[in-house]
């Protein structure tokens, strides 16, 4: 038996995994050498969802960027919005009042909580879990119900602006979250009995994908996946922007670097996320949210039909662009995927000359080979689900 | 439409009662047992999931299974942008799929390219292949997708089955 | 001065070719000939440690020579620090070193900047097209090329 084993002929299959497929969340093609079903080689292509973002930019003003920055990271639209206006900002050299920086803090939570809802309902959903999909589908409509009487759109806000925001929190906004949070942490708990001890879950996603910390950080990793790999670093503790300084919250850290770690820290993320909101909400000081400079924020609309002055400045920034000191910028925030950073080049015209966002998943994505050698061709699966690669971020 | 494809019954019972009976039965079963292949590339596809979720629920509608090969579905979403790099494989699913198959076109960026006007992006996928159903928003709000689903299902209803086969996308013919 | 301007042009006085801290983000030009070494020592030094490359792009001064220039930021975990490098590369000699062998993470983001931009990283051990399709012709981020360029594989060309 053996003898005809040695002399069986065999060769490597590849296999293309293309951008049509349910697991690669649409726009990422993989080809994949397999020695039965072992991985020996392992190709990824991206590029599949590239819309111009960059081009977009740079023939928009600066207020006209805001739509094309909640498509980037499509499921936490908030943090791009928030990450660009803060870097603007900086550029500009201007501080928004403690109130809109307070309401900045809650809505960016509330979409990092999109996000990860997300990514462990699509995961499961891919692993046979279906039960689980429903119940955070269920929790990430509620949060959007949230976002909508914020600003309207479940999904694309376009809420933040820069030097402020469109307009506050709507009233009983309090009372809504705590009814929202309530049945949030009811499905939390079903779904962590569900998943955390399952066998299943377990087999799967346990010692697949690991990544070693010092590998991490030379591959660029960010964010969750760099944080269950061990390293504890999250941009709103190293460099808090915002009130993140005021607010006390922990990071969860992993242990192995592994694909059940990088649930495990999404999920506990999930809670922590949901303590930040509730203590944004208690702080919440009153006040203006809107920074009161007319050539960068125009004044309400009163104001803007009735005296002279704001009228005029709302003319020339609607219709030519408000106009930041020419000088360049970064500034890193902590998406739910990792540190989203804003490089703006500036000089000193209506439009920006550069407008660079630094995409997680870039890095996340490109290190996939590296943790999928060697293991089977079920372990893509999960894996790629933990990345949580987001087309419209990594193509940009 | 259905250019030339009389069949030897059309023929003799041209548009007689047996015929039209037999078109709406055919049509009711089909209307009300869409398979999906849910082409999703972005934003909108998060709209989708939400559409299978449990509280819109595109099960209500007969069209709750994703089929995710193109000879087993019969109802193409192009859900979200779909770029110049990713144009010839919508028109490869799109005649892989068998007929009768239908298209909708959810999301502004797959009816008209949305506010990506730029080198990248397909200006509306219509210029690929042809499109039963479009539904406009960015990303649309799942009642008007089941809107559209529903206008869907009236006009798959009123069809004849003289109007299939249709032929490969026209963007493939030479 | 912050500690990284300090270092950085106390050992490369000649490399350095200009530094500022525009509100208060440290950045250096250098000379593309020597970003290897700086790039190596910036990452191995005991007081400065930059061991994540965060971000590798370019910006393209259309009209001024030299007309393109590539920003690395990069950052220091354990100092927690920053710090912008920019080198600027002439149209007719549209090449650099890669810096793939400093930090791995590199490779993806020299094909981005390849793709878009039609700079050539010398030492790239797969320079392809990462975001548009093979046959394109043309970087699109350059400031000549027209953001209504079309040029479908397929489809009209509306």
């Amino acid at each position: 038996m053996t003898d005809l084993a040695k002399n069986l002929h065999t060769e490597h299959m590849v296999i293309n995994m293309g951008p049509s497929h349910p697991v690669t969340h649409g726009t990422v093609k993989f080809v994949v050498t397999l020695d039965g079903e072992t991985i020996v080689d392992f190709y990824v292509e991206i590029g599949y969802l590239h819309r111009g973002f960059e081009k977009m930019c740079e023939n928009s003003t600066w207020e006209q960027v805001f739509p094309y920055t909640d498509r980037l990271n499509y499921i936490s639209p908030m943090i791009n919005n928030v990450g660009y206006a803060l870097a603007v900002e900086k550029l500009i050299g201007i501080d928004t009042p403690e109130r809109c920086k307070y309401v900045r803090v809650i809505v960016s939570e509330l979409s990092r909580l999109a996000d990860h809802y997300t990514n462990i309902a699509a995961s499961a959903l891919e692993l046979g879990a279906f039960t689980v999909f429903l119940y955070f589908v269920e929790a990430r409509d509620l949060i959007w119900d949230l976002l909508e009487s914020v600003c309207g759109a479940r999904l694309t806000s376009n809420y933040v602006r820069i030097g402020g925001l469109k307009n506050d929190l709507p009233d009983g906004f309090k009372g809504q979250t705590k009814e929202v949070f309530k049945r949030c942490r009811e499905l939390w708990i079903d779904v962590d009995k569900l998943l955390t001890k399952n066998r299943i879950f377990l087999d799967r996603l346990r010692d697949v994908g690991i990544m070693p910390p010092d590998e991490a950080i030379a591959w660029g990793f960010t964010g969750p996946c760099l944080r269950a790999s061990g390293v504890p670093y999250d941009v709103r503790k190293a460099q808090p922007y915002l009130v993140y300084d005021q607010i006390d919250f922990e990071i969860p850290i992993g242990e192995k670097g592994d694909n059940f770690d990088r649930y495990l820290v999404r999920m506990e993320e999930i809670n922590q996320s949901m303590r930040i909101v509730e203590q944004a909400l208690d702080k919440l000081p009153d006040g203006p949210i809107n920074v009161d400079m007319p050539e960068y924020r125009w004044q309400s609309k009163d104001d803007i039909y009735t005296k002279i002055e704001s009228l005029i400045f709302h003319f020339k920034t609607v219709t030519g662009g408000i106009k930041p000191p020419p000088g360049e910028v970064y500034f890193p925030v902590e998406g739910a995927n990792g540190e989203v950073g804003f490089y703006l080049v500036s000089d000193g015209s209506g439009k920006p000359y550069k407008c660079r966002v630094r995409p997680p998943s870039f890095a996340l994505t490109a290190a996939m080979p590296r943790m999928v050698k060697g293991s089977l061709i079920a372990d893509i699966v999960p894996t790629f689900d933990m990345i949580h690669m987001i087309g419209g971020e990594c193509d940009r | 439409m259905s250019a030339g494809h009389e069949e030897g019954i059309e023929k003799v019972l041209g548009n007689s009662v047996l015929l039209t009976k037999l078109d709406e039965i055919i049509g009711w079963g089909r209307k009300y047992s869409f398979f999906l292949y849910p082409f999703v590339t972005a934003c909108c596809g998060m709209e989708f999931m939400s559409l299978a979720g449990p509280r819109y629920d595109l099960d209500r509608f007969g069209s709750a299974l994703p089929r995710f090969s193109p000879r087993q579905a019969d109802l193409l979403m192009v859900v979200g942008t779909i770029s110049h790099k990713q144009a010839p494989i919508l028109v490869k699913v799109y005649n892989q799929m068998t007929e009768p198959k239908w298209v909708f076109s959810f999301g502004v960026c797959a009816t008209s390219g949305g506010f990506y006007d730029n080198y990248a992006t397909v200006q509306g996928i219509d210029t690929l292949i042809p499109v039963d159903v479009y539904v406009p928003g960015c990303p649309p709000r799942p009642e008007m997708v089941i809107d559209g689903l529903l206008r869907l299902q009236q006009k798959v209803a009123k069809e004849r089955w003289s109007d299939w086969p249709r032929g490969e996308a026209p963007v493939t013919k030479k | 001065m912050s500690v990284t301007l300090k270092k950085l042009k106390d050992r490369f006085p000649d490399s350095i070719m200009e530094t500022h801290s525009f509100r208060g983000d440290d950045t250096a030009v250098v000379k593309k000939e020597d970003i290897l070494k700086i790039c190596k020592f910036l990452r191995d030094d005991k007081e400065l440690l930059y061991n994540f490359m965060m971000d590798l792009t370019a910006v393209d001064y259309y009209g001024r020579e030299p007309r393109f220039e590539i920003v690395y930021h990069l950052y220091s975990l354990k100092y927690n620090m920053r710090v912008r490098i920019k080198v600027p590369v002439p149209e007719s000699d549209c090449t650099t070193d890669s810096i793939i062998s400093i930090w791995i993470g590199a490779d993806w983001f020299e094909r981005e900047v390849y793709d878009l931009y039609g700079i050539i990283f010398k030492g790239h051990p797969n320079l392809k097209r990462i975001l548009l399709y093979e046959g394109f012709e043309g970087h699109p981020l350059r400031k000549d090329y027209p953001v209504r360029g079309r040029q479908p594989l397929i489809g009209p060309k509306n």
